[in-house]
């Protein structure tokens, strides 16, 4: 039997969820609210997670331009995204949303600028 | 003659870019923003995760790029920013005296002045860390600065001590960047961080977090080679026969924030012993006339939302006091914070009928509480809340219409 635990992050109360499964079936064990049970099996079948770094750039006030994943990815694909961001290097200027590695991985998901860089 | 201004806002982070422009859109001619570093933004350039504007974009940002979306909406106005410009000293009759390489030393006459110059971390020399004076310990967010300002990873074997936000999310930043982290230690029983920290930066890298802990030795020669952790008592005293030792090139402290506020103390602007900000009434101005405070310099913040929020009433309460320097006289009462309430902010309000944020945080964790707002032994407005944590300041709106006498109004809070 699959059995899991974990906290809820929906509201700060921070229930711990226990998730289990039986026959096909989730269950969630330990919500105070039925928020938990989405979390508990979103968790459980797909996590995702926001990824947030930096990149080189050259000829800009700062060595680093600072990106962010433009949609959540799937959270075992964090260091393959992070192994991709380190490749990059690149010349300002650079603008705030610029898409700096389209489709990372294979996925839907684009890296973009967290903020413009000025040429120096 | 001396170049004047109705408004000198000092720092650029989120708080002084909000009351410029609540200055600038409440009716202030002529504001200047004065900034230290090389451009604005402040703190939120180097936090460089997501969760910041929920509130106030409707949008989850980064730290940058909340930023970006303050400094366009200031490139919109006629706001004065001077930039590595730093202000060394106020005076009681609002000259503002800075210093850059291009200008030399300035100074600048005020109607008005509102200092939103952020905070400080709490360093070593400020708690006790028993053991050798090493390289490799360092404040987290320091570490954080290098890393994503500068490129630079400050080590590769990391313990954290404090597990407030910037320890969690540092714990998680180094990770991805190739360091190890061995664990978080925190001295409470509890943490001091958002569970969503807790969980996408700890529980995520299985990164141990070691609560009731708290560090009894650090060793090496002259970089940081061991770190030992001891179990405390409930009253904080190391419990024989729990140490664990560490292998670690870095500690990265995490210990707490304090407003920067040696331009008001020069000044003798009253100041608040608990949150080390000023006094303030609802009007976020100090005891001194035309002198306003907000932002992480009034009391540490742990959402940007609220800094921007009431940075902009700082601005423009600031706008309204340059245009109506005759004001009416108001009747002023004062606001405490009473049982397991650590602050209230403000600490005194004028009674009229316009809304005042209460804000504060409480002492210790709490289940099924009540939030009472009393006026001398009357309760005025009761709220009931599922969950209350020191982590997360309190914002209460109330309508100051409910404050009916001239009692002193009091915030309370209670288990139920
Ligand atoms: C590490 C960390 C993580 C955080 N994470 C989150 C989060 O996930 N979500 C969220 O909503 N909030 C978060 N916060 C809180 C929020 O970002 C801050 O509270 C907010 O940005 C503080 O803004 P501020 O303007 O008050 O201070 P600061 O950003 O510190 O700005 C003060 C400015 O004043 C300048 N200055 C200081 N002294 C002088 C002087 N004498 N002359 C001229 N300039 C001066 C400084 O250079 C600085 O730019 C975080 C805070 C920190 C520290
Ligand atoms: S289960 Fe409901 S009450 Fe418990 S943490 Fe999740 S959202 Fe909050």
């Amino acid at each position: 039997m699959f059995k899991k635990e974990m906290t809820c992050i929906v509201c700060p109360r921070g229930c711990i969820l226990t998730v289990t499964k039986k026959d096909g079936d989730y269950q969630v064990e330990g919500n105070l609210c039925k928020r938990g049970i989405n979390y508990g099996i979103k968790e459980v079948i797909n996590p995702v997670r926001q990824v947030t770094s930096t990149v080189k750039i050259e000829d800009s006030i700062h060595p680093r331009l600072p990106v962010v994943t433009d949609k959540e990815i799937s959270k075992d694909l964090i260091f393959e995204v992070m192994d991709e961001i380190n490749k990059v290097t690149l010349k300002a200027p650079i603008h705030y949303r610029d898409i700096i590695i389209k489709n990372i991985c294979g996925t839907d998901v684009n890296i973009i600028a967290s903020r413009s860089m000025d040429h120096i | 003659m001396m170049n004047q201004y109705d408004v000198v806002v000092i720092g650029g982070g989120a708080g002084g870019m909000s009351s410029a422009l609540g200055a600038y859109q409440n009716g202030a001619k002529k504001v200047l923003l004065v900034e230290r570093d090389i451009e604005l933004g402040g703190i939120l350039q180097q936090c460089i995760h997501n969760g910041f504007g929920l509130h106030h974009y409707k949008e989850e940002l980064t730290g940058p790029a909340y930023a970006e979306r303050l400094k366009q909406e200031l490139m919109d106005t006629e706001i004065d920013i001077k930039l590595q410009t730093t202000v060394l000293k106020i005076t009681k009759d609002k000259e503002v005296h800075m210093m850059n390489e291009k200008d030399g030393y300035q100074v600048i006459q005020a109607k008005a002045i509102i200092a939103s110059n952020g905070c400080r971390e709490r360093t070593r020399h400020q708690i006790d860390i028993p053991g050798k004076r090493l390289s490799g310990i360092m404040t987290a967010g320091l570490a954080q600065r290098y890393l994503n300002i500068d490129g630079y990873l400050v080590g590769k074997k990391v313990l954290i001590l404090g597990s407030g936000d910037i320890g969690l999310i540092m714990a998680r930043r180094m990770t991805l960047e190739g360091a190890k982290v061995l664990g978080v230690a925190e001295i409470m029983p509890y943490s001091n961080g958002l569970n969503r920290n807790i969980v996408q930066c700890l529980h995520d890298y299985d990164i141990p977090l070691y609560l009731s802990h708290t560090i009894a030795k650090v060793s090496g020669n002259d970089r940081l080679e061991q770190v030992t952790l001891s179990e405390v008592d409930e009253k904080f005293q190391m419990k024989e026969g729990t140490n664990k030792t560490f292998e670690v090139d870095t500690l990265l402290l995490s210990v707490g924030l304090i407003p920067d506020n040696k331009l008001l103390t020069d000044i003798s602007v009253k100041m608040n012993p608990i949150t080390n900000g000023a006094y303030v009434n609802d009007k976020y101005q100090t005891n001194i006339e035309g002198i306003f405070a907000c932002g992480n310099s009034l009391h540490v913040h742990d959402l940007v939302d609220y800094v921007s929020e009431e940075s902009y009433e700082a601005g423009k309460n600031a706008a309204n006091y340059v245009l109506h320097q005759n004001k009416v006289k108001q009747n002023i009462i004062n606001v405490k914070s009473s049982d397991h309430i650590h602050y209230v902010i403000p600490n005194q309000i004028m009674l009229d009928n316009k809304n005042v944020a209460f804000k504060f945080r409480v002492t210790k964790p709490m289940e099924k509480a009540l939030i009472m707002i009393k006026q001398g032994n009357k309760i005025v407005i009761e709220i009931k809340k599922r969950h209350l944590l020191p982590a997360e300041m309190e914002n209460v709106k109330v309508n100051k219409k409910v404050f009916k006498y001239d009692d002193d109004i009091s915030i309370e809070v209670k288990g139920v």
